[in-house]
């Protein structure tokens, strides 16, 4: 249900927003050979989350949100194969820190143009990370990627093992901390301006409001979530690879995210969940037409279907209540 | 000082060659999107299209390489038309998001059906003998082909300019990018000069990808890699404009050329550091006009 | 009461089938190769080498023993999908033997799984000198950069004295830059350049005229096999370097076979050191190319990557009948670590128990024209088994 946000919306949790963490837990025990699938979900569902943030609510196109995550995820992974700082609390603080940090000085950049420039610039910015990850291959493994990351542990005690348990439940952890995080700040008046920048960024500079400070927060926090996000996939695989940057990891993003509907806080829940399942499915069997398919889908949801998966069933449902 | 010069002159040659590419492909992006306000992320699709069409007509049809670079041309702008008719005419009006998300939903299918129908592989060009091997001037060896690239790409981009700057249709284009608002008044049918603006740049494109296959590998993720390099021709040349993404796209070629020779350790990691600092010094590019 | 006899059938053949020895065995092996992306040439290659393999051989297996091939697309060098792909080959499809791999970095994120799950695995093309060491259920079959690399640079020392190395930008390509120039070194020659370009399709062109530019003797080369070798050749050829007498080096992988017709006269003459070679004589690799294009097609060539695959399945094979179908890790481990072959396409071949990793033959071959098509003619076997040299060079 797209249900009105910001200060004045009703932010009592529904009960249909208890359904992805009972689906969540109930996989974690019936599905134990599907959880290395499942917490690249939850990476995915994190990374959205951030995406949405940006896009969806505050109305700012990038093309170059990959940077961030890869920013998470190469930090973690330098921590950990090159300084042997193993601890997973240390890299998740490091990551995050450090693709917030990246978005606070791009953003703090980027957000003073508009249009072809803006755009370009935020692909500029991930095109320029990855040149980095490619060429210091001392720091970064280049075009081998770094591997020998390890794990530590978490508090001593979660080790991260083989079947990704572990793993899992540690992503599940802190994609929650994360909705809780994005829903606070869409249902408060600091989500209730971000939607008035997106519709009419005029009218709110004639008010008064500090457009540009308040996109510049919303954009570093985002770039955080989105590090938290590469972190995981960094310590889910014990792995970072080139593939973590650049533009097509960046398209792929808001292909999920436009899949499950945009600007709504489970579009970003259900479109990465439905990807990469379809993905790990029929990517297998019919790795082509997987790809025409995503492309195809895409298409027709700009063209026909504007809300996403969410989108479609709002008007399912409507229709069922026999309401216009 | 002798090899200091030498390494010069090679470095301009290949910089312009590449630049020359850059541009001939770029120029129908920045025409579409400073014409129709659209923001076509999928234009590297008509290259790389342009690129295989070439391919296929030498190895597979055996047919003589003019023909095949006009075939890309006009196979290309043909595919656009539809294209355009069909699905781009009705997000004109749409978000800038929504333009995004539909091009890239292009890009993804039409590398799907690159992968399909070549495999995943770059393609290698056969080029026909007279324009293989080396060419001896001023003392020194260069590459035939790089040579004919040159000069086929300044005569293409001469006709282009006498086009538009000489011809009725040349004409209603500046107007129409000028204020499109205006040239509607006035009667300019602006539906069918979208159409056909369109199906020039794209078919340019097609030629350009063609042309340019032996620099840039016809592959399929040929549209993702190579978006950049367009996007920063038309952005820092400036949208709309035809002489500004030709100085980009020279300035381009030659630093990522140079980039290669002297400091290939750092890639193009200049090129990128480059254009955010002249898109930050003009946001509207070299030569574009400020909004 | 009367027993029907349909009934005192039924037990007996019951009896029968639950009394019969070692029913059905069936091995899962699982082929982790590179279906799609930038490594699908390779990945291709190693796919063609175990099916035949396991074609050609199915009588060989122990009676009532089956093997079940399981193969997954690491999509290129991805070593977080390899890494996912090999968890679920052994958590959901539960394979008790892994194989193929064509990426370096892949096999290093598969590593911690194998060592974990106590799964082997034989390499049938990875070649990165270190990765072997990263898990005791690792192993190789197919070769590794230096085995090539640094006899090629004792050898050139001796004919030309200024060197120019290129290689792509990854670790087999550092692996091989660094063995050259230390081997060309030692002979005395003078290394006067070295350049690393840039794994993801290149235009080699401006690379390629700087070195000109530099004027060596000869120039080394590695590029990661597939269209990129033709891409480099060209770049040679077009760049008149071969008049400039700059003698093109370098390891098999710049000529190798599936992709040397296409390179055109500009191959000839170059000179390579290689474990293998298609044109090779020995009637080993006589019915091995025969069987090869009577498979896949009287035009193709199988390259070095084929020859990794089948000889990494005919090490698991031997494991295999050795065990009777039952496959216990260590034991399959130890078998893997001594396993000698005089009958491989590329010659003798076996594995060093110590570093688990690959013992080849090397040759030095030239490209000629044999009967009207080029081909890398084996001119002299430089050594019958070379050890992997940076190990060694560690040692000491």
């Amino acid at each position: 249900m797209n249900h009105p946000v910001g200060y004045a919306a009703d932010s009592r949790l529904r009960w249909t927003e208890y359904l992805p963490w009972i689906v969540a837990i109930a996989v974690f025990f019936l599905l134990p050979n599907y959880l290395s699938l499942g917490a690249r979900v939850l990476t995915f569902i994190l990374f959205a989350l951030s995406l949405d943030l940006i896009v969806g609510y505050a109305g700012i196109v990038t093309l170059g949100h990959a940077a961030f995550f890869g920013t998470g995820a190469y930090v973690a992974g330098i921590l950990s194969a090159k300084l042997g700082l193993a601890d997973p609390i240390l890299q998740l603080l490091a990551g995050a820190s450090a693709a917030g940090l990246l978005g606070l000085v791009t953003g703090a950049v980027i957000l003073r143009t508009h249009g072809l420039a803006q755009l370009m610039l935020t692909l500029a910015v991930a095109a320029v990370c990855l040149e980095i990850a490619n060429k210091a291959t001392p720091v970064t493994g280049g075009a081998d990627g770094l591997s020998g990351v390890t794990v530590a542990a978490i508090f001593g005690q979660f080790r991260f093992d083989m079947y990704g348990r572990t793993a899992y439940l540690w992503c599940l952890a802190l994609v929650f901390a994360g909705w809780w995080l994005v829903r606070r700040l869409i249902y408060s008046p600091f989500g209730a301006s971000l939607t008035g920048i997106r519709e009419n960024r005029l009218r709110m500079q004639s008010i008064g409001a500090p457009v540009y400070l308040r996109l510049l927060t919303v954009y570093t926090i985002a770039a955080a979530i989105a590090g938290v996000a590469g972190v995981l996939l960094t310590q889910t695989n014990q792995f970072v690879g080139l593939n973590v940057l650049g533009f097509e990891p960046s398209g792929e993003l808001l292909v999920m995210l436009i899949l499950g509907g945009v600007g709504r806080l489970y579009g970003a829940f259900v479109g990465p969940l439905v990807f990469l399942i379809a993905q790990d499915y029929l990517a297998r069997q019919f790795p082509e037409y997987w790809y025409f398919g995503i492309g195809l889908i895409l298409v027709l949801v700009v063209l026909f279907a504007r809300g996403g998966i969410l989108g479609i069933s709002d008007a399912l449902l409507r229709r069922v209540r026999g309401r216009t | 000082m002798d090899a200091l010069l030498s390494s010069l002159v090679s470095v301009a040659f290949h910089g312009v060659a590449y630049g020359m590419i850059l541009y001939v492909i770029s120029v129908g992006l920045s025409v579409t999107m400073g014409l129709m306000g659209f923001t076509n992320l999928a234009h590297g699709v008509f290259a790389m299209a342009g690129g295989y069409i070439l391919v296929s007509a030498l190895s597979r049809f055996d047919l003589p390489f003019p023909l095949a670079l006009a075939l890309s041309f006009v196979l290309v702008a043909a595919v656009s038309v539809v294209l355009e008719r069909l699905l781009y005419a009705r997000l004109y009006g749409a978000s800038e998001l929504e333009q995004v998300l539909f091009t890239i939903g292009l890009i993804f299918m039409s590398v799907a059906v690159a992968r399909m129908i070549f495999g995943t592989l770059q393609q290698p060009v056969e080029l026909p003998e007279s324009l293989k091997g080396p060419l001896a001037l001023f003392g020194r060896e260069f590459p035939i082909y790089r040579v004919f690239l040159i000069v086929f790409s300044s005569s293409m981009i001469a006709v282009l300019w006498f086009g538009v700057e000489r011809t009725l249709w040349g004409a209603m284009v500046r107007a129409a990018v000028d204020n499109r608002a205006m040239a509607q008044a006035i009667g300019i049918n602006t539906k069918r000069l979208f159409t056909i603006t369109f199906a020039v740049g794209s078919g340019l494109a097609g030629l350009g990808g063609a042309l340019g296959a032996e620099i840039i590998a016809i592959q399929p993720t040929y549209p993702f890699e190579q978006l950049v390099y367009f996007l920063i021709v038309v952005s820092v040349g400036g949208m709309g404009s035809l002489r500004g993404p030709f100085v980009a796209a020279l300035l381009i070629g030659v630093t990522d050329t140079a980039c290669k020779y002297w400091l290939p350790q750092f890639g193009a990691f200049f090129i990128y550091v480059a254009t955010i600092g002249l898109l930050l010094w003009r946001p509207a590019g070299l030569f574009g006009k400020s909004a | 009461m009367r027993i029907p006899a349909s009934f005192c059938m039924t037990v007996a053949v019951l009896a029968m089938a639950w009394a019969s020895p070692a029913a059905a065995q069936t091995v899962k092996i699982g082929l982790i190769s590179s279906y799609s992306g930038p490594g699908a040439a390779q990945g291709d290659q190693v796919d063609k080498g175990v099916k035949l393999y396991m074609k050609l051989h199915a009588d060989k297996l122990p009676p009532g023993v089956k093997v079940e091939l399981i193969t997954r697309d690491d999509t290129g060098p991805n070593g977080d999908v390899a890494k996912r792909v090999a968890q679920e080959l052994i958590v959901r499809d539960k394979v008790q033997i892994l194989t193929g791999v064509v990426w370096t970095p892949n096999m290093a994120a598969i590593a911690p799984l194998t060592a974990e799950a106590k799964v082997p695995f034989v390499s049938a093309n990875a070649s990165g000198a270190k990765v072997v060491g990263m898990s005791p259920y690792m192993t190789r079959l197919s070769f590794t950069l230096c085995q090539s690399a640094y006899p090629l640079g004792q050898w050139a020392a001796k004919k030309y004295k200024r060197a120019y190395s290129a290689v792509s930008d990854f670790a087999p390509g550092h692996e091989a830059e660094g063995c050259f120039v230390r081997g060309f070194k030692e002979g005395g020659g003078e290394v006067i350049g070295t350049v690393r370009i840039p794994l993801a399709n290149p235009d080699f062109v401006p690379f390629m005229q700087r070195i000109k530019d530099a004027k060596p003797d000869a120039l080394f080369a590695f590029n990661p096999a597939g269209k990129q070798a033709t891409a480099m050749m060209k770049a040679y050829g077009d760049l008149g370097m071969d008049k400039a007498n700059i003698k093109y080096l370098g390891t098999g992988d710049i000529t190798t076979d599936e992709e040397l017709q296409g390179m055109g006269d500009a191959a000839l003459g170059v000179i390579t050191v290689h474990h293998y070679s298609a044109a090779a004589d020995r009637p080993a690799n006589k019915a091995f190319v025969a069987a090869y294009k009577k498979e896949y097609g009287a035009d193709l060539n199988p390259g070095f990557m084929v020859v990794g695959a089948w000889d990494a399945m005919d090490a698991i094979y031997t494991a295999i009948r050795a065990q009777g179908g039952k496959i216990d890790p260590d034991k399959t481990m130890e078998i893997l670590t001594h396993y000698k072959s005089t009958t491989s396409p590329r010659g003798p071949v076996s594995v060093d128990p110590a570093t688990r990793d690959v013992i080849n033959p090397e040759y030095l071959r030239e490209v000629r024209k044999v009967g009207g098509k080029l081909a890398n003619v084996e001119l002299e076997t430089i050594t019958n088994a070379i050890k992997d040299p940076l190990k060694e060079f560690e040692k000491k």
